[in-house]
């Protein structure tokens, strides 16, 4: 392996590591046998799942103290990097990790690759983009000396463990973050939430413009209860406030690759394509027969959402 | 109050999109104000007018040859635009363009730097940020709601199980959600008082800026572009009232029911 060694920073997420640092950290011991790993906060908690999927060593960037972690995560990763530079540093798709990829890019001036879905050795690391609307790939590279500094969208890979050891902890450096680290936490609040996360759930049931009107939403979230799965949304109708951000599917959104995704009223924007099109099975409700989501529906229905998911509901529900 | 708006102009996302030789977008067509931007300029508007006094002024890096955009931002009531315009900027990556950014704004002395979280064409998601530690100031990104008490800034901030309230003294910046204000029409007096006002065109050399900004400065390079695996369109029925059936029945079909 032509890769000498990669750091993955890895999310804490209620005592656990988020699905998409297990991912990064799969893939990465599949690319490099010197898996290293950066978290913060509770990091000993970490060790054993962090070892378990692969990385042999655990950087800690310890307690925060309220402040977002971008700033503090990315100013010890920089004081690391100066003592034995990686050759890629992975990080995943995160309100906090892109936050942690633009402070490091600043800091060790590194220029940054987003929106990563692919990554591979071809005598160097090669990263791959979906653009357009998932149309075309984009292959790239990074030139000129310093870590590649790497941010993985979830559900690019696939996460196994691989039984490795407990991985050693290790302090890291804190560095100076002057004024640019006072930005605190001050309260959170957890949105009360039912059924599986929009990122695991087997079943999707995503809802557009088609909808009409915000209190149609309803029909969504019934559905998805129906199908054990989780409701997501477009853009559209998140930007026009019907449902929270966290619903959002797409490009800006999350990256869903549930079992059966099914776009109720959804057009099919580019962007809310790239997010859903790697889903196993596809199905489309439109009454616009021609709405680009049919072309890569694998089962679509061309139809009124208000008449098509009301006699869905009553169905399934029947079924009990 | 003073703020900086950092915006973008872009080819309209609802157009054919398309790569360049060199691998640039194609940017050569009509160029919109990011739809992602209005947040941001509004939010700026409803603050100044909220602390009583001050302007809001949009930045922006591009071509200068067209900046109907940056006037819609105007029409809006930003008080003027500065945009940063040369042929050497093209291939500019998000490093790159903060340091561009950046520099524009050390002149401006803003209290407040607002910035969409990322732009609808590039999508790379790290320009504030970068920006912000270039500026060696604080940040708060994906801003579902900003408010300003004397020389703090708090907002809510989105996560993944709901939002986080951070505050930061000013001046820093701050990267705002779709949703976060609901961005005003420009009015018919807005779009005439627009013409009159202020937009500045710089090249790098005005920043004193060189080669670490522009494609030497980007460090990274495009080796490929490839037809993705396209997905083929399956079955379409038309409902006939038995839609609903015929959805179960696909359902059983892939053991999902």
């Amino acid at each position: 392996m032509s890769v000498a060694n990669i750091w993955v920073v890895v999310e804490p997420a209620n005592g656990s590591l988020t699905s998409t640092s297990l991912e990064l950290l799969t893939h990465a011991r599949s690319l490099s046998s010197d898996v290293s790993a950066i978290t913060w906060g509770d990091a000993s908690a970490l060790a054993a799942q962090v070892g378990e999927y692969g990385a042999t060593t655990l950087y800690d960037v310890g307690d925060l103290g309220g402040a977002l972690p971008g700033v503090p995560v990315a100013a010890a990763i920089a004081q690391l990097v100066a003592v034995r530079s990686p050759d890629a540093i992975l990080i995943p798709t995160s309100y906090d990790g892109r936050d942690i990829a633009g402070r490091l890019s600043a800091r060790l001036d590194r220029p940054v690759l987003t929106n990563v879905m692919g990554l591979s050795d071809e005598g160097g690391l090669v990263t791959e983009h979906a653009v357009f609307g998932g149309s075309q790939t984009v292959k790239a590279h990074f030139t000129g000396a310093g870590p590649g500094i790497i941010v993985v969208r979830a559900k690019s890979f696939v996460a196994e463990a691989s039984g490795g050891a407990p991985a050693s902890v290790v302090a890291a450096p804190s560095g100076d973050t002057g004024a640019s680290g006072l930005a605190k936490i001050t309260a959170s609040h957890v949105e009360e939430r039912t059924g599986p996360k929009l990122e695991e759930a087997a079943v999707v049931v995503s809802g557009g413009r088609g909808l009409g009107e915000a209190d149609q939403y309803a029909l969504i979230e019934e559905t998805a209860k129906l199908l054990h799965g989780a409701a997501g949304a477009s853009r559209a109708i998140v930007d026009a406030g019907w449902v929270p951000y966290s619903h959002q599917v797409g490009q800006t959104g999350k990256t869903v690759k549930p079992t059966v995704y099914i776009a109720c009223g959804i057009s099919g924007a580019t962007q809310h394509m790239v997010g859903m099109k790697g889903s196993k099975n596809i199905v489309a409700i439109n009454k616009d027969p021609d709405a680009p989501i049919f072309q890569i529906a694998d089962f679509g229905v061309v139809g009124d959402v208000h008449k098509v998911l009301p006699a869905l509901i009553e169905q399934l529900k029947a079924r009990g | 109050m003073n703020v900086v708006v950092c915006v973008k102009q872009i080819p309209d996302p609802a157009a054919p999109q398309s790569l360049d030789a060199s691998h640039n977008l194609d940017r050569s067509g009509k160029l919109i104000l990011d739809e992602a931007d209005t947040y941001g300029v509004e939010m700026a508007l409803q603050l100044v007018d909220k602390a009583g006094g001050g302007e809001v002024t949009v930045v922006s890096m591009g071509s200068g040859a067209d900046v109907a955009g940056l006037r819609n931002a105007l029409a809006m009531g930003a008080a003027k635009a500065v945009i940063v315009s040369d042929d050497a900027l093209r291939g500019t990556d998000a490093l790159g363009t903060a340091k561009v950014l950046a520099a524009v704004i050390k002149r401006e002395s803003p209290d407040l730097i607002l910035a969409a979280t990322e732009s609808s064409d590039g999508y790379t998601g790290t320009t504030p940020v970068q920006l912000a530690e270039l500026l060696g100031l604080a940040s708060i990104t994906f801003a579902k709601s900003v408010t300003v008490e004397g020389s703090t800034v708090k907002v809510e901030r989105q996560t993944e199980s709901g939002y986080d309230e951070v505050s930061a003294p000013t001046p820093c910046v701050v990267t705002v959600t779709a949703g976060v204000v609901e961005p005003r029409y420009a009015s018919f007096k807005g779009i005439m008082a627009a013409k009159s006002k202020p937009v500045e065109i710089l090249s790098v050399a005005d920043l004193g800026l060189g080669n670490e900004v522009g494609p030497a400065g980007a460090r990274q390079e495009i080796t490929a572009v490839l037809a993705a695996e396209s997905r083929q369109a399956g079955e379409k029925h038309v409902d006939e009232g038995d839609g609903a059936q015929k959805i179960v029945a696909y359902l059983e079909s892939i053991k999902v029911l």
